[in-house]
């Protein structure tokens, strides 16, 4: 089976005082679906910003999609990222577009076609229960329906591996349960890698995954 | 409203810049008119032994407009009463040659010096009076006022120069931020930067806008020419095309300047 992400040796830190990955070695297979949990501060956030290539590995190596990400030129990076469908823990959504421009984000970066992107945002916008929302700012949003769009928007472009931090951190139970099925369809339909980090898996969750847990610097598989 | 309150503190700034420099053009226009009006009323009058030579005097200062030879027949005329007519034609004749020269532009005092050597350096002109006191003092108040103006509009500059300095922090943090959410979803740095080229445009053109309004609206009012009137000349307060011009070419660079600031500024959060 395809790998989609290979780490090896890899460590991750802001400064070389404090590693926050230690020499971590693992490997996820392309169309899988992961959790990762683990304490507050223990590295999640950290570990997916090296998946998206905003923290360089301090040690060994990562190749994520094909692409070596350590030392990885800017051209390689954003070809990569293109393919990748991030949820930020801070949602990360553009204060001044409204929320259509935001979920447009990704499919105007890979230059679909207009009529495509219109037809996109509006079905995300339909199943992330916003539609009504369409031409709001993000600070006229509360915290789980800007959670929502930046849901919508990491799916909008069909990306080869879904990067989710903390996706339903805000979300009342039925709001969540929506983020879980968007997340399992476009596993099991689009064959999309799911890489989610949460401190609660659902019992419901229908789906084959594998659940990593971060403590200590180290990354062990649960079963 | 969102919209407008984004563009509001860049258009702010530009109209700031357009109108100092705007200021400048006036005052600098004023001043040349003030000049020429001026030249117009000043001149020297030379006394002479001989009859000159208007085309050698011309071509040696280039500073002169025109010569002409003032008829001594008003001396005559107080002195004549009792005087034969021949008596009168022999005076004429040995009385000296009196010329006004007028200028092609209102001197500096240094201007006059020169002229007035170079005129007496001729053999047969025995006078030059130049009514260098008067010129003098009016000249002072001209540069005075010319320095004043360009003092009031260069620290006008400068304040807007400080508060977009100021601001820049601020547009660089805001733009930061939405160049880096771009970069995480793959945008190419053009892509990250287009946006913020084409924001600083529409803001360019708009500042432009209002200070065309702005100018049209006090170059309407009739209390400005009044003043100018009052000083005898005619200023040109805002030309709708050429001064639009090069308000808009300038807003357009000082934004395209800002831009670049902004994006060699920009820099990736870890
Ligand atoms: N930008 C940064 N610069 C320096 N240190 C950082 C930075 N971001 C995180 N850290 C540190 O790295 C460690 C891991 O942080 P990280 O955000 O990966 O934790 P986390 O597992 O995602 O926690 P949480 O569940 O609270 O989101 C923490 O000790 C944190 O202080
Ligand atoms: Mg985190």
């Amino acid at each position: 089976m395809d790998k989609v992400i290979i780490a090896d040796n890899l460590s991750l830190a802001y400064s070389d005082d404090e590693t926050i990955i230690n020499k971590v070695k693992f490997s996820i297979d392309s169309g899988s679906f992961v959790f990762i949990t683990g304490a507050s501060g223990s590295g999640k956030s950290t570990l997916l910003k090296s998946l998206y290539g905003a923290l360089n590995p301090q040690e060994g190596s990562l190749v994520v999609g094909g692409v070596e990400l350590k030392g990885v030129s800017n051209a390689k990076l954003n070809f990569l990222r293109k393919h990748i469908g991030i949820v930020f823990q801070d949602y990360k959504l553009v204060k001044e577009w409204t929320i259509e421009k935001n979920i447009m984000l990704p499919l105007l970066i890979n230059g679909y076609e207009k009529g495509v992107t219109q037809n996109q945002v509006d079905s995300l916008l339909k199943h992330v229960r916003l539609k009504h929302q369409a031409g709001k700012y993000p600070q006229e949003l509360s915290g789980g329906e800007q959670q929502r769009v930046a849901m919508a928007r990491a799916l909008s472009h069909n990306p080869i591996l879904i990067l989710a931090d903390e996706p339903t951190g805000n979300l009342d139970d039925y709001s969540a349960e929506l983020i879980w099925n968007l997340l399992v369809g476009a596993n099991e339909q689009l064959k999309t890698t799911v890489i989610v980090v949460t401190h609660h898996i659902p019992e419901t969750i229908k789906v084959d995954y594998k659940h990593y847990h971060i403590e200590f610097g180290r990354i062990n598989e649960v079963n | 409203m969102k919209s407008i309150k984004n563009h509001l503190s860049l258009v702010i700034a530009l109209v700031s810049i357009l109108f100092s420099v705007q200021v400048l053009l006036i005052s600098e226009r004023s001043i040349s008119a003030y000049k020429e009006k001026l030249a117009h009323d000043y001149s020297l009058v030379v006394v002479a032994q001989k009859k000159l030579n208007y085309s050698d005097i011309m071509k040696e200062n280039s500073i002169i407009a025109t010569i002409t030879q003032l008829s001594p027949d008003n001396v005559i005329a107080r002195l004549h009463t009792g005087m034969s007519a021949k008596n009168v034609a022999l005076l004429k004749l040995t009385l000296p040659k009196f010329y006004n020269i007028k200028l092609k532009y209102y001197p500096s005092s240094s201007e006059i010096k020169i002229l007035t050597k170079k005129l007496l350096r001729k053999p047969f002109i025995t006078k030059v009076e130049n009514f260098s006191n008067t010129h003098d003092l009016t000249y002072k108040l001209l540069l005075l006022f010319k320095k004043v103006i360009t003092i009031f509009s260069v620290s006008m500059l400068i304040v807007t120069m400080l508060l977009i300095f100021k601001e820049l922090k601020i547009w660089q943090f805001k733009h930061n931020e939405r160049m880096n959410i771009m970069g995480l979803f793959g945008a190419p740095l053009w892509m990250r930067s287009a946006i913020l080229f084409r924001l600083s445009i529409v803001d360019a053109i708009i500042a432009s806008f209002v200070s065309f309004i702005l100018f049209t609206l006090i170059a309407s009012d009739d209390w400005i020419h009044e003043q100018f009137d009052s000083i005898g000349i005619t200023v040109k307060i805002f030309d709708p095309f050429s001064d639009l011009m090069i308000l808009t070419a300038l807003a357009i660079v000082v934004s395209i300047v800002l831009s670049l600031l902004i994006i060699l500024g920009h820099k990736e959060e870890v």
